[in-house]
């Protein structure tokens, strides 16, 4: 494959796109013109305004056609890989299944003074997050929500009674790094408990917290803003499958094993 | 919205067998009998801060702790609450420990209020009093419930059904009510404001005008007002009533619901399951708090939307489409047990079955009509696809189409309109736009198919129609075989994927099993024995 390449519509290099959008001004010539200008700013050259309707007095919705004189390089495409697989929730039931051959038990808290369990619930509840289902869909997991305001020995002491494979903490209230004293405080208690990849995996996210900080607070992955439960599901998969040094991506077992039976 | 209308359009779309369906209802009864017994038997926070709403206590302390709660934390914490939160508060006030309810509220939270159970003739001051103090309340309720009604007198319903019912959800409010009234504009006859996520898991209701919300609006009275206040200037603009709809769900439930009340919001959502299953909330909780929750609704004139879409996200539309007929019968139980009418019934159901099975669209009509022929004169509300919209715009929007087609030809009440973008974006004003040129151009040119639209008796939509409700009865019956009913049902998992124990979930804390003196004036005028 050439590693320059232009949009197709109907003929190799005729560079086609489509597009639409909304201006903020009323309907009429100028309008028209206003989004030819914009086309031909974002490169599409000739720019066909094929349809432009008034929303309400003072919006304009357009469509617009034409070629766009940009040139995709495939040299320089550089995509960050998320270090795990994405699973869809069967896919991820069914690693739990081969992986352990048990449900996977995680217990998740918001710790410290943080009352805020939204993210912690929506990664969680079935309701769940940005149109995905929480892990309390997942038949493979065993969900254990502590709620808020829990304390870190009371965290232990739990993710110790339901031999948690997993530990989710979710901190939003962020004043004076509350987050990131009280993570501390969280991983130093779970590693006098469990050594070094032993004991639960543990996971804390929030809205303030940046990915690459993991090591450096003590815990086995930090999630960000926009996380998914599919996400935490994934990793979570592969974090204890790399714990049993085997691939949890392998191919699939018997095609019966798919069947999902009643939980 | 009358019935009666929908009653003479559907009469004899669906022949269903009128023993099966007399069989359905006596089954949703007895399994929901004991519930309702047992919503009698207790009482809850909720239902006792509601109660001192409609008495009118209103504010939150510094910290934003509503006076409510603390008028009622204090209460629980001295005398219980078993015999309910009036007669301890009111005694209090007759006793002269403060002049009115805000002052006692801040004297509690301060410690410096001394409550007691009241008893023999000191009882009945304090009865009396409170009495007087709740019938104002539900007298304001009445006042707003009639003030809807000279409204729409006025300025009239929208011509035809359905009604179009839109969303709005930025997290401030001041930003929801040019978009709710842009949206009333472009033909929304229902404006809903959805709720910041997590809301329905506090155990406070906030207090005041919000600015900031994750992916929706605070449930507040001042949002309430505000919100009702711009709906009505652009109902006399556009001369429609255009409705107001939130959300009575979650632990505050009852509150919420008399917030709504006092307010003269339209519709509430309102589910008696959905709370339970979804967000894990206790299910005794859950059904006390709806319980009271329904008794307001119905005084209030409010129509009530139930969640049944929500099984369709979890489960299978077509494997699970049985459990959605089964909770409209229950949610139809239990709202009319509380007092709602028919007219007020808005039970869900959803277009969620997956586009690439088979024959998918006459599966949804059977099911649409169904639910149509089961509760002919409720407004039934029809949710558009949520799980099938895949990022593809164009394919959604032709989904969508086929779900306004789908709710014409089986003369649904509400149509909460579906956007090619659900899933990738919240709606830009592009997307509303399109939605609605969708749904006027399917009403437009298909609307009156609901004349000719006559499924043969022993055709595929009929009998699939029969087959859900088949199921449906062997659902209920499989829940009569439990030793405890419904609440073992819910416990093992049989409703939904969820298993939800009847000592578990949030909230149960804030149950309470009420005292043989038990005392609460709201609930007795709502109960209409008082």
């Amino acid at each position: 494959m050439s590693a320059l390449m232009r949009p197709y519509g109907d003929t190799t290099g005729d560079g086609m796109v489509q597009l639409s959008f909304t201006l903020p001004m009323p309907h009429g010539k100028k309008a028209e013109g206003a989004a030819q200008q914009l086309a031909r700013k974002m490169g599409i050259e000739p720019a066909m305004v094929v349809h432009a309707k008034p929303i309400g007095p003072s919006f304009t919705f357009f469509v617009v056609y034409g070629s766009v004189s940009h040139l995709v390089d495939l040299d320089e495409v550089k995509v960050v890989e998320r270090e795990y697989p994405l699973l869809s929730p069967k896919e991820t039931n069914l690693a739990i299944r081969t992986l352990l051959r048990r449900r996977m038990v995680v217990v998740g808290a918001c710790i410290g003074t943080d009352a805020h369990t939204v993210g912690i619930d929506a990664i969680l509840n079935i309701k769940g997050f940005a149109g995905e289902k929480g892990l309390e869909y997942y038949r493979e997991i065993k969900v254990v929500n502590l709620g808020a305001q829990v304390s870190v020995p009371d965290l232990l002491a739990a993710a110790r009674a339901e031999q948690a494979d997993a530990v989710l903490v979710s901190q939003v209230v962020t004043q004076r790094e509350a987050h990131l004293r009280n993570t501390r405080e969280l991983a130093t208690a779970f590693r006098q408990e469990w050594a070094e990849g032993e004991g639960p995996v543990l996971v804390v996210g929030g809205p303030r917290f940046d990915e690459a900080m993991a090591g450096e607070l003590g815990v086995d992955r930090v999630f960000a803003k926009g996380t998914t439960p599919a996400d935490v599901a994934s990793y979570l998969v592969h974090a204890l499958a790399a714990r049993r040094g085997v691939d949890p991506t392998a191919p699939a077992p018997a095609a019966e094993e798919l069947q999902e039976e009643p939980a | 919205m009358t019935g009666t209308q929908h009653t003479q359009q559907t009469a004899h779309l669906l022949p269903l067998d009128p023993e099966l369906v007399r069989r359905a209802r006596a089954l949703a009864a007895e399994v929901g009998a004991p519930i309702v017994d047992l919503a009698r038997r207790h009482t809850t926070v909720s239902v006792e801060r509601a109660t001192l709403r409609l008495a009118g206590l209103t504010g939150a302390d510094a910290e934003g702790s509503p006076w409510v709660n603390r008028l009622v934390d204090a209460v629980r914490g001295e005398v219980g609450l078993e015999h309910g939160v009036t007669l301890p508060v009111w005694d209090a006030l007759v006793r002269g420990e403060a002049e009115d309810l805000a002052t006692l509220a801040q004297k509690a939270a301060a410690g410096s209020v001394r409550f007691r159970l009241p008893e023999g003739s000191d009882a009945e001051p304090a009865r009396r009093a409170a009495r007087t103090a709740l019938e104002l309340g539900i007298g304001r309720i009445d006042a707003r419930r009639r003030e809807r009604e000279a409204l729409v007198g006025e300025l009239g319903d929208p011509e035809r059904t359905p009604w179009i019912y839109l969303i709005v959800a930025t997290g401030d409010i001041y930003e929801d009510i040019p978009q709710a009234q842009a949206a009333a504009r472009e033909g929304a006859d229902i404006i809903a404001v959805i709720r910041s996520t997590g809301q329905s898991l506090l155990d406070y209701v906030p207090e005041g005008a919000t600015r900031e919300g994750y992916a929706g609006t605070y449930a507040t009275q001042e949002n309430f007002r505000l919100m009702r206040a711009a709906l009505d200037e652009t109902s006399r603009e556009l001369g429609r009533y255009v409705r107001l709809t939130n959300y009575a769900s979650g632990l505050c439930m009852p509150e919420i619901a008399a917030l709504a009340g006092l307010e003269r919001l339209d519709m509430m959502l309102n589910d008696s399951m959905y709370g339970i299953l979804f967000r894990d909330i206790n299910p005794v909780r859950t059904f006390v708090d709806q319980r009271f929750s329904r008794q307001v609704h119905a005084r209030a004139g409010i129509i009530i939307n139930t969640g049944e879409d929500n099984y369709l996200t979890t489960a299978d539309a077509v494997e699970a489409a049985h459990t959605v007929t089964t909770s409209q019968l229950l949610n139809e139980f239990f709202a009319k047990e509380a007092g709602l009418e028919d007219w007020q019934l808005g039970l869900g159901h959803a277009f969620e079955i997956d586009p690439d099975v088979k024959d998918s669209f006459r599966l949804e009509l059977a099911h649409a009509l169904l639910a149509r022929q089961l509760f002919p004169d409720a407004p039934l509300k029809w949710m558009p696809p949520t799980r099938h919209m895949t990022g593809d715009v164009f394919r959604g929007y032709l989904l969508d189409a086929f779900f306004n087609l789908a709710g014409m030809l089986t003369g649904q009440g509400i149509l909460l309109v579906g956007m090619m973008t659900e899933g990738v974006v919240t709606p830009w004003l592009s997307d509303r736009d399109l939605a609605l040129q969708n749904v006027r151009y399917v009403r437009d040119a298909a609307g009156g198919l609901v004349e000719d639209f006559r499924p043969p008796p022993d055709g595929f939509i009929a009998r699939r129609a029969h087959q859900v409700l088949g199921e449906s009865v062997e659902l209920l019956e499989r829940i009569l075989r439990h030793e405890h009913g419904l609440l073992d049902s819910i416990a093992d998992g049989t409703f939904g994927l969820m298993r939800r124990p009847a000592d578990g979930g949030r909230g149960l804390d804030g149950v309470v099993e009420k005292a043989d003196g038990y005392t609460n004036p709201a609930a007795e005028l709502l109960e209409g024995d008082g």
